[in-house]
């Protein structure tokens, strides 16, 4: 088997036998990144010397026994809204084009500890506002599956990294759908933890309430293997919580015998695309073949999830970035008429359009008059969708449905309708909502070659339910993904 | 569109947000949020008479730290992205309160 | 016949808490390093970080409310701010809104029609802002960010005051439990007490409250009374000739003795609060406030009755001494060193506020500690060192706090005990100074005076005035 063919933790393994080092792995994915990115455009930051000197110093580590992790030696990607020490990070967006941070997120340091090597950072949407990867200040990210398609987003550019051979896994974020639906359009592995798994130190707010980083990787394997590397309960993160329960490689499992999954009738209605639902279907089948029990049931509300998710997300998000001003980091205008001209030249120039209508949205909401009507009420009804989930869960250990109502749409067909581009997030934006954890498998391939996903859904915590079903779904899926040439 | 977004209202919003859009821009921005509004506006069919706004989905609460010092002289690293900087200070055009 | 105005005032009060930290991040609060040496990531906003509490801020606020009869909100939260500002770096400050950590509380005070409630509407916990520091050269200003995050609470009254006494009052109080708490050291001057004044006037008997504005940027007691007096006038400048009084913050001018609106097509003043989601909330149980209520210390009402009945000293001296917490501080740690409480309550009452006042000081500033004070009473109770010796020694203890018993050995103060040669002396005296010994004899008392004055310069001030007067006698 090629290198780069190998999951993370089949190189991993490879490493620790002496089978191949992890310079060749690292030039071998530099290699592939020379190659591949003027196709695919995944990254808007490779740090090749970086990735090369640190080959280095974690091949020593290994050979001197330091170091000994499932992941020790792999080379990854990492979204560029994850602040990483003295490398360039974005957000995609102009106002952050120069942006050097002093210091690494969590999770990057988490990685950095069990012998990652980083690669550089991947393109997104910018500030992770888009489901397309589209809006990043840098050029679009291209779909390895068809590159006339977009790769999903907002990390985009993580997903089209794993499924292009790219990297062997990337971190991505999630707020609305920014993982699971990207790894659905790609053909690859996603996983949204609950929230408070994965710290949020050193990711660039987008919603705070709604965001959390995890793995774009190529099998559940290696899914359950980087979470447990990332997991942490972290003491700069207030809303980080504690648990006890992060052994996810456990939960690898080949057997959902007696697991009770829900399949919501509401997901499967107007808007779903015909084959995307037979291939979701189909994997619903096979779970109950191998003994899962398969239940139709009523979720409720999930068409009020996306103005609620819009409402809250724009909110936060006309806040969080309010920091970007042009005084103490980043993109500031070169002519300026006093304070406050300089203030709106700087965000006018450094924003992107769909930044912007986030920013005009969530401000309103939340000014002088229309706090009660608007966000208040977005409050209320995310407590009802919350106990919706509840009661399902009291039902079910997993909900299944589709994680897009299509696969990857044509480059260019999103941006024009906001309101269109929105409904796209249908099916993943409650579970942020609720802070549950959500995952993407890939479980079929529509007829026009692009990967369709699965979602599994599980309640808050119940990550490992999700990887158990998801295990057991690979085994009897088989194997899954195209060849890219390498 | 039931929600008319006037020029006032986005000259306002522009204000609070630090955004000053083209005269395209703001045709567009009220085109845009006043579809967002209508859509939005769905939310109104539920009745949420009694319930309670959930900011925070877990009931994770009193997380403190110890009022200990940890953090040294970090000016450096504070300034390192600065536009302007002057005598370990941040540059903004002249400013009166 | 002319209308009669009625002022009604409010008072925010800002305070920054004594804690060690700042009050999301790990960052030192001390004063006077060079500009943004006391900063990290989260205090400058810096993309990614994230906030954490202090929880001394929490405890200093509870217990500031517990002090002033305020309920406790037993599931309160922190809300964002927003507003555009150069010394605000994430552009939204942390404070509370909706669920403030303490509401409904009042203080008394005295007023010259008696006692008097002031309602506190609520107290919050918030952030402080950097600092702007204004370039003499260059047409720019300069943003310091070491400020930025200290903690504050800020107490919001009821328009509960008539007058800028019971202003002053109602501050006096407030300073004085906050100090006793040990929660703030309430130095106006440098800032660490901030008021801004809610103003309306209204005639005589009206029911409505009239339009108030805020006032901003009193440093001092003295600056507050004038502005409320300035503020007055205005107000009922404008009604008198018919003109209406415009909601809006107002900079008070201390030095042209006048204010000005701070206004702004920028400043739209709506600062779309809401719940800050990267905190979560605090949910304070029965046990916690138990465990600060336990910690409250003896306010200055309980030490007042406790100095009556315990040390014998006059009501007015215990009214100073409890004044402020770093005189009662000193007071009752020299005493529990053994001196006399009446002495040391004279050297506070006598040289230490005549010092103050000379040196345009408060009594916070007071730096000498009561281990000298204690040891100075013992040199003069031992007759050591004269009474004029031991002031000389005060005021360098007062300036430098130096240790008497040293000082006192080193400059040689000691008072001459060698009766032998203290009779020579005196002995002097009366030989060269024959004509007020003649007015002695001739029975002018007040003679003997001049010559004690004589003997005291010959020996240099070190000589037991008692000692010279006995011997004077005693030759003449």
């Amino acid at each position: 088997m090629s290198i780069l063919d190998m999951t993370a933790v089949e190189l991993a393994a490879a490493i620790k036998n002496k089978e191949v080092t992890v310079k060749e792995a690292t030039l071998a994915v530099l290699e592939q990144i020379e190659k591949k990115e003027s196709a695919y455009h995944c990254y808007v930051t490779v740090d090749k010397e970086g990735a090369l000197k640190k080959a280095q110093e974690v091949q020593e580590k290994i050979d001197a026994g330091e170091l000994t992790g499932p992941l020790a030696g792999v080379p990854v990607a990492i979204k560029d809204n994850m602040c990483t020490e003295g490398l360039l990070t974005t957000c995609s967006s102009r106002i952050l084009g120069n942006f050097v941070p002093t210091f690494s997120s969590e999770a990057v340091l988490n990685l950095e500890k069990a012998g990652a090597v980083i690669l550089g950072k991947t393109n997104m949407d910018e500030f992770a506002m888009g489901s397309t990867t589209e809006t990043s200040a840098f050029g679009e990210t291209k779909n390895p599956w068809n590159p006339e398609h977009v790769p999903g987003g907002s990390s985009g550019g993580s997903a089209a990294a794993v499924a292009a051979n790219e990297c062997f896994y990337a971190l991505g974020s999630d707020t609305g759908g920014s993982i699971r639906q990207p790894a659905s359009f790609c053909g690859v592995v996603g996983l949204k933890p609950t929230y408070g798994t994965v710290s949020r130190y050193g990711l660039i707010a987008y919603g705070s309430s709604l965001d959390q980083i995890g793995p774009l990787c190529k099998d559940v394997t290696d899914c359950a293997t980087i979470m447990e590397v990332i997991a942490s309960h972290d003491l700069k993160d207030s809303t980080s919580v504690e648990r006890e329960d992060t052994d996810f490689t456990s939960a690898l499992v080949d057997d959902v015998k007696g697991m009770k999954i829900g399949i919501p009738r509401d997901y499967f209605g107007e808007g779903l695309d015909p084959e995307v639902k037979a291939a979701v279907l189909k994997a619903a089948q096979q779970l109950k073949e191998k003994g899962a029990i398969v239940e139709e049931f009523d979720l409720s509300l999930v068409e009020y999830a996306i103005p609620t998710y819009y409402t809250i997300a724009a909110a936060e998000a006309s806040s969080n970035l309010e920091r970007f001003d042009g005084i103490k980091y980043g993109y500031r205008t070169e002519d300026y008429n006093g304070l406050h001209n300089m203030y709106k030249k700087s965000r006018s120039e450094g924003f992107g359009a769909e930044v912007k209508r986030r920013i005009m949205l969530g401000s309103f909401v939340l000014s002088s008059g229309y706090y009660d009507a608007y966000y208040l009420k977005a409050l209320r009804v995310k407590a009802l969708i919350k106990k919706a989930f509840d009661e399902a869960f009291a039902k079910y250990d997993v909900i299944l449905g589709p994680v897009a109502p299509t696969t990857a749409p044509k480059l260019g067909d999103s941006l024009s309708d906001p309101i269109k581009m929105y409904l796209g997030d249908i099916y993943t934006i409650s579970v942020n909502l609720a802070g549950l954890p959500g995952l993407s498998i890939p479980c079929g391939v529509d007829s026009k070659g692009l990967p369709i996903g699965l979602q599994l859904i599980g309640d808050c915590f119940m990550e490992k339910k999700l990887i158990q079903t998801a295990y057991a779904y690979e085994k009897a899926r088989g194997a899954f993904g195209r060849k890219e040439e390498n | 569109m039931a929600n008319i977004i006037t020029d006032e209202t986005i000259e306002y919003v522009g204000i609070l947000a630090k955004l000053e859009l083209s005269e395209e821009e703001k045709e567009q921005a009220k085109k845009d949020m006043g579809s967002m509004l209508d859509y939005i506006d769905k939310l109104g069919e539920l009745d949420t008479a009694g319930v309670e706004p959930m900011s925070h989905v877990f009931p994770v609460n009193n997380v403190f730290r110890e009022d200990v010092v940890t953090n040294g002289d970090d000016r450096e690293n504070i300034l390192k992205n600065a536009p302007e900087e002057k005598d370990g200070m941040f540059v903004v055009p002249r400013t009166f309160d | 016949m002319e209308k009669q105005y009625e002022t009604v005032i409010g008072l925010e009060v800002h305070v920054e808490l004594a804690t060690k930290t700042k009050i999301f991040c790990g960052c030192s609060t001390a004063f006077g390093g060079a500009p943004n040496t006391h900063t990290c990531p989260v205090c400058t906003g810096m993309p990614g970080s994230l906030p954490v509490l202090n929880k001394q801020v929490l405890e200093y606020a509870v217990a500031v409310g517990l002090a002033t009869n305020c309920d406790i909100t037993k599931y309160c939260k922190f809300d964002r701010k927003n507003y555009f500002y150069p010394d605000n770096p994430q552009n939204y400050q942390i404070s509370q809104l909706y669920l403030p950590v303490c509401r409904n509380g009042k203080v008394e005070i005295e007023t010259e029609a008696g006692k008097k409630f002031i309602g506190i509407h609520e107290i919050h916990m918030e952030e402080d802002a950097g600092k702007l520091v204004h370039d003499e050269w260059e047409d720019c200003s300069l943003v310091d960010f070491n400020r930025s995050g200290v903690p504050l609470i800020e107490i919001v009254s009821e328009p509960d005051m008539r007058s800028a006494k019971e202003v002053i009052a109602y501050l006096e109080k407030l300073r004085m439990t906050i100090q006793y708490l040990g929660a703030s050291d309430c130095k106006m001057q440098e800032g660490s007490m901030r008021a801004d004044v809610n103003l309306s006037v209204r005639e005589v008997g009206a029911k409505e409250f009239g339009t108030r504005t805020e006032m901003k940027n009193l440093n001092s007691f003295k600056a507050i009374a004038r502005a409320i007096e300035g503020e007055r006038e205005r107000q009922i400048d404008l009604l008198e000739s018919g003109e209406k009084v415009i909601q809006e913050t107002r900079r008070w001018d201390d030095n042209k003795g006048e204010s000005y609106a701070m206004r702004s097509k920028e400043d739209a003043q709506d600062y779309r609060y809401f719940p800050d989601p990267d905190l979560v909330p605090i949910v304070l149980s029965d046990e916690f406030l138990d465990e600060i209520r336990a910690k409250q210390p003896e306010f200055r009402e309980e030490k007042m009755v406790r100095y009556k009945e315990e040390f014998d000293i006059p009501d007015y001296d215990i009214e100073i001494i409890t004044g402020t917490k770093h005189m009662t501080d000193i007071f009752e740690a020299a005493v529990a060193l053994g001196a006399q409480p009446k002495k040391v309550s004279n050297w506070l009452m006598g040289e230490t506020l005549r010092l103050l006042k000379e040196n345009d000081m408060e009594p916070e500033d007071i730096r000498f500690s009561p281990e000298n004070l204690a040891k100075l009473i013992a040199l003069t109770d031992s007759k050591s060192i004269n009474g004029s010796v031991a002031k000389e020694v005060f005021e360098e203890m007062f300036k430098n706090d130096v240790d008497p018993e040293k000082y006192v050995e080193e400059k040689g103060l000691k008072t001459v005990n060698d009766e032998g040669a203290l009779r020579r002396t005196v002995e002097d005296v009366i030989a060269n100074n024959p004509q007020s010994v003649e007015d002695y004899r001739n029975g002018k008392e007040k003679a003997i005076g001049f010559l004690v004055g004589q003997t005291m310069k010959a020996m240099k001030g070190k000589a037991d005035p008692g000692m010279v007067n006995r011997i004077l006698k005693e030759l003449l």
